[in-house]
């Protein structure tokens, strides 16, 4: 059902700019109107998402300790995946974020002749996770080109390095393919292994047809249908620098590029897309293990009824006497003297 | 009590997922697979709310008549607290990483024990009540109402997770379904739905100390049948002392091994060591208990049992604190017990009198784990071992959750083991250190009447121990948990007969050469000891 609706949605998108476009001549709506507001959207909700995070207490201080703790000197602590220092979490969040150093664990579990669990090699979903978000990254500071003018040069390097390969003696941009590949895989698991697609709901498909529909137009302006880039990077460049106007004779294909680029970042902000921001903030990672050396605070700690040692040896006074268990209070004079107020 | 399948016939798991959406599959109670209610008296002693009589089974289960409510406050109020539990709501993609990770999912089949399905159970509620999208779209934004179905299910599955953390270490956000299921359990707990096997160990655990509820004179008295035990196997009398003031180490093992075999046979090895190093050290009857229940009812209770730690060894003027195997123990000890009860300003940086090791890394909670301690012993040659009066046995280890996950004590156990046995075999890498197995018990779940449910649960971990039997003749199961060593006994027996379950310092026990022992023929269960004479005839 999640994967209709989002499949009916997103062509129901790409529909809506076809005709705002072509048919009512919604250029300007579609060109400038829209990108504003979705970037306003997306740059106030991730930041209103973010702080609204921050704001909420950390109260245990609970690491996942995913190796040897630091404890007797002699023992190899694994400063890494147990960090008890903040170099150590540093390096562990950055393993975690620029390479998925936890789904690299990553092992499929198999019962084999109905009686035998057996953990395979299943490093597909790190790999194409991996692939698709590099590509993604590097398709984006691509972008820049068409914002900044003169173009940075490390843009231009990248652009270098990614245009490598020539097919039919043209640069062709091996994230641009890799991101569609690999989108395309992401989504082929989500249908294919049937555990993932149980799970899965409307907001796991919509991204991925909405990234797919981008890569896609993407791709087909620049190596099929052959878009003004003049115009293009003319529109780009007045929207960047608050001076926007539309040029004539862009295709429709561009529109609806952009158009879903403005659906992807205003539905950032209110969608699991926000995993972004919170792989940083996730308190089993970015804490250090050192639990027992110093002190975590908790700011809502409040004081709880406890059974204090008076009321339990008032309890079993006699009991522990008779065992010779050493008393606070002896209470013999005591209880003599209730013993004969009671007579 | 439900009949218990046979192995073969509890191996027929279907992974395929029903055809109906699992918010549409309703849970089958099926006898066998769920836990007692608390018993109304255990919920009065420690203050919890709706006390009363009922059971899963019934169609009606008395909830308060303000139930949805109370629900939704809570858990607003602990999104509010917990960073945690907002983020673990937040940003999960539903990429199934976690999903075969779950010893319940791969001994049931059940989707729902994938820990993302566990999680999609609060998370459904919390998208319906606190998001944009879930209150606008509702159902096809994976919202859904909580509703009494909903609420029994929770109950359900949220005490079908051992909080074992396994999944946290797969999951490329770090999310924690042992925290989430905390938290699922705190918001039950408000109406009154929790279990007897977890509630009443916290109020016995509350009045009287510990879990079993063992009054003062029954405690000292099970402690003397252990030192007499020790007595007819080495010759060696050992005085122990209680709630004695002035001592240097107040030392609290988990009450599971007073009273249990095989606990009682690793308790008595640490007792022998003790005496063996002449540690100053008590026992104490009020802080009898190293486990702590609360931490599988809320975070409130878990601060309350936990406090008597603290609080005794102040008033007993202890310097430090040592405390035994037990798994849960340790994650509210090193994850907990400072913030919540701390700072121990009264207590001084553990330092072994024996090794003068400094504990440093336990400066703040001054407090470190036997192993810690024995290690550091035996690195330092401070006791004579002989590690063939464990010929009898090939030994495996079972890292407990707890102490892997939310600890790291990893080399500490292992470094024993390698000292005071000759066979000492790992199971495969998959399910040993991070990535060990639960026992299928843990986390207020070793009851017998789910025992079918225990015992899928824990077919992951029999299933490399039985590796390791088949492969190297493995025949001892060591382990550092006193939970461990009530569950793991049975699960062997269904799954791997011939493989016992052992703490690790019982075989430090059976290892250790003490002044004036006598010739050792029997090892701490009675058994006769193969000793290398025995083989040279
Ligand atoms: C700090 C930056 C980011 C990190 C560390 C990160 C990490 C991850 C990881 C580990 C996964 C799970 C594995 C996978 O499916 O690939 C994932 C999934 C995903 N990420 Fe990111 N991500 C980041 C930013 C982004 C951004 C900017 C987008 C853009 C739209 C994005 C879109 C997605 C999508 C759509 C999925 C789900 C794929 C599926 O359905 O299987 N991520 N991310
Ligand atoms: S591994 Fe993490 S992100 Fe992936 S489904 Fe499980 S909980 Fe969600
Ligand atoms: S914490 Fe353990 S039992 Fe609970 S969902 Fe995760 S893997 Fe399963």
């Amino acid at each position: 059902m999640g994967l209709k609706f989002s499949l009916l949605m997103v062509t129901a998108l790409i529909l809506g700019v076809f005709l705002g476009v072509e048919a009512l001549g919604l250029s300007y709506l579609f060109g400038v109107i829209i990108p504003y507001i979705a970037l306003a959207t997306f740059i106030i909700g991730f930041v209103y998402r973010v702080v609204k995070w921050g704001k909420a207490p950390v109260p245990f201080r609970i690491p996942t300790t995913c190796g040897q703790q630091k404890s007797l000197s002699w023992i190899k602590q694994n400063k890494i995946e147990n960090p008890s220092t903040t170099s150590g979490v540093v390096a562990r969040m950055a393993l975690e974020v620029l390479f998925f150093r936890s789904l690299f664990k990553n092992t499929k579990a198999q019962l084999v002749d109905g009686q035998r669990l057996v953990y395979q090699w299943e490093k597909w979903l790190w790999l194409g996770g991996l692939i698709f978000h590099w590509s993604f990254l590097i398709v984006v500071i691509r972008h820049f080109r068409f914002f900044l003018e003169p173009v940075p040069a490390f843009v231009r390097l990248i652009e270098k390095l990614d245009g490598f390969f020539l097919v039919d003696l043209q640069n062709v941009y091996l994230t641009g393919v890799l991101l569609l590949v690999a989108i395309t895989y992401l989504f082929i698991r989500r249908v294919f292994i049937p555990q993932v697609r149980y799970v899965s709901l409307a907001a796991d498909y919509f991204p991925l047809f909405v990234i797919m529909g981008i890569a896609l137009t993407g791709i087909l302006m620049r190596y099929f249908t052959r878009v003004d880039v003049v115009a293009v990077k003319e529109l780009a460049l007045g929207l960047f620098t608050f001076n926007p106007t539309v040029p004539e004779g862009i295709s429709i294909l561009f529109y609806i590029h952009l158009f879903l680029v403005c659906v992807l970042i205003s539905y950032f902000p209110f969608s699991k897309l926000m995993h972004m921001g919170g792989i940083f903030l996730s308190p089993t990672r970015n804490m250090a293990n050192n639990n027992r050396a110093v002190r975590h605070i908790n700011p809502w700690n409040y004081p709880v009824k406890v059974h204090t040692y008076e009321e339990y040896e008032d309890e079993f006074r006699d009991k522990m006497r008779a065992v010779g268990l050493p008393l606070e209070k002896d209470g013999t004079e005591g209880e003599k003297e209730a013993a004969t107020t009671k007579e | 009590m439900a009949k218990l399948p046979k192995p073969d016939q509890l191996l027929n798991i279907d992974f395929r997922p029903p055809k109906t959406g699992w918010t549409e599959t309703p849970v089958d109670f099926r006898p066998g697979t769920w836990l007692y209610p608390g018993k109304p008296e255990s919920l009065q002693t420690v203050g919890l709310p709706n006390p009363r009589q009922w059971s899963p089974e019934d169609e009606d289960w008395k909830l308060p008549e303000n139930w949805k409510e109370i629900i939704l406050e809570g858990l607003r109020e602990r999104l509010g607290k917990f960073r945690s539990l907002q983020l673990f709501m937040d940003t999960c993609v539903r990429c199934g990483a976690c999903a075969d990770k779950c010893h319940f999912f791969l001994g049931s089949g059940d989707p729902k024990n994938m820990p993302v399905l566990r999680a999609e159970l609060l998370r459904s509620v919390y998208r319906k009540d606190f998001t944009t999208a879930g209150k606008i779209f509702g159902k096809i934004a994976g919202a859904r109402d909580l509703t009494v179905d909903v609420l029994k299910e929770w109950f359900y599955y949220f005490f079908q997770c051992t909080e074992c953390r396994r999944c946290s270490v797969f999951c490329p956000y770090g999310i924690d379904t042992a925290e989430i299921t905390m938290i699922a359990r705190e918001l039950l707990n408000l109406v009154g739905l929790n279990i007897d096997w977890i509630v009443t160990p916290v109020a016995n655990c509350y009045m009287k100390g510990n879990h079993l509820g063992i009054q003062p004179h029954g405690l000292v008295d099970s402690f003397e049948m252990l030192t007499d035990d020790i007595a007819d196997i080495t010759g060696v009398q050992i005085e122990l002392s209680f709630n004695r003031k002035g001592a240097e180490v107040l030392y609290i093992p988990p009450s599971g091994d007073v009273f249990a075999n095989p606990g009682t046979f690793s308790l008595m090895g640490q007792l022998m060591l003790l005496h063996e190093i002449g540690l100053d050290y008590t026992l104490s009857t009020y802080a009898s208990e190293g486990g702590n229940f609360g931490l599988f009812t809320s975070h409130e209770m878990m601060k309350r049992l936990n406090a008597k730690m603290y609080a005794e060894a102040k008033r007993l003027g202890v310097k430090w604190i040592l405390g035994g195997e037990c798994g849960h123990m340790w994650r509210v000890i090193n994850q907990y017990m400072d913030t919540m009860n701390g700072p121990a300003d009264f207590l001084e940086v553990p330092v072994s009198p024996i090794t003068g090791t400094r504990f440093d890394h336990a400066k703040s909670t001054k407090m470190i784990h036997i192993t810690e301690f024995t290690a550091d012993l035996i690195k330092n040659d401070k006791i004579k071992l002989d590690p063939s009066r464990n010929d009898n046995y090939k030994v495996t280890f079972h890292d407990s959750c707890n102490p892997s996950r939310a600890m790291g004590l990893l080399e500490e156990p292992r470094y024993i083991l390698q000292k005071v046995c000759n066979n000492f075999y790992e199971m495969p890498e998959e399910t040993i250190r991070e990535k060990t197995f639960c026992c299928g018990g843990g986390a207020g779940l070793g009851a017998d009447e789910n025992m079918e449910m225990r015992m899928r649960g824990g077919f992951p971990r029999a299933n490399a121990v039985r590796y390791v039997h088949e492969k190297h003749g493995v025949n001892m199961l060591s382990c550092i948990c006193a939970i461990d060593r009530a569950v793991l006994p049975p699960l062997m027996h269904y799954w791997v007969p011939n493989v016992d379950v052992c703490g690790v310092h019982e075989l430090v026990g059976n290892a250790l050469v003490m002044k004036g022992e006598k010739k050792r023929e029997e090892n701490l269960r009675f058994e006769p000891i193969r000793t290398e004479e025995d083989e040279d005839v």
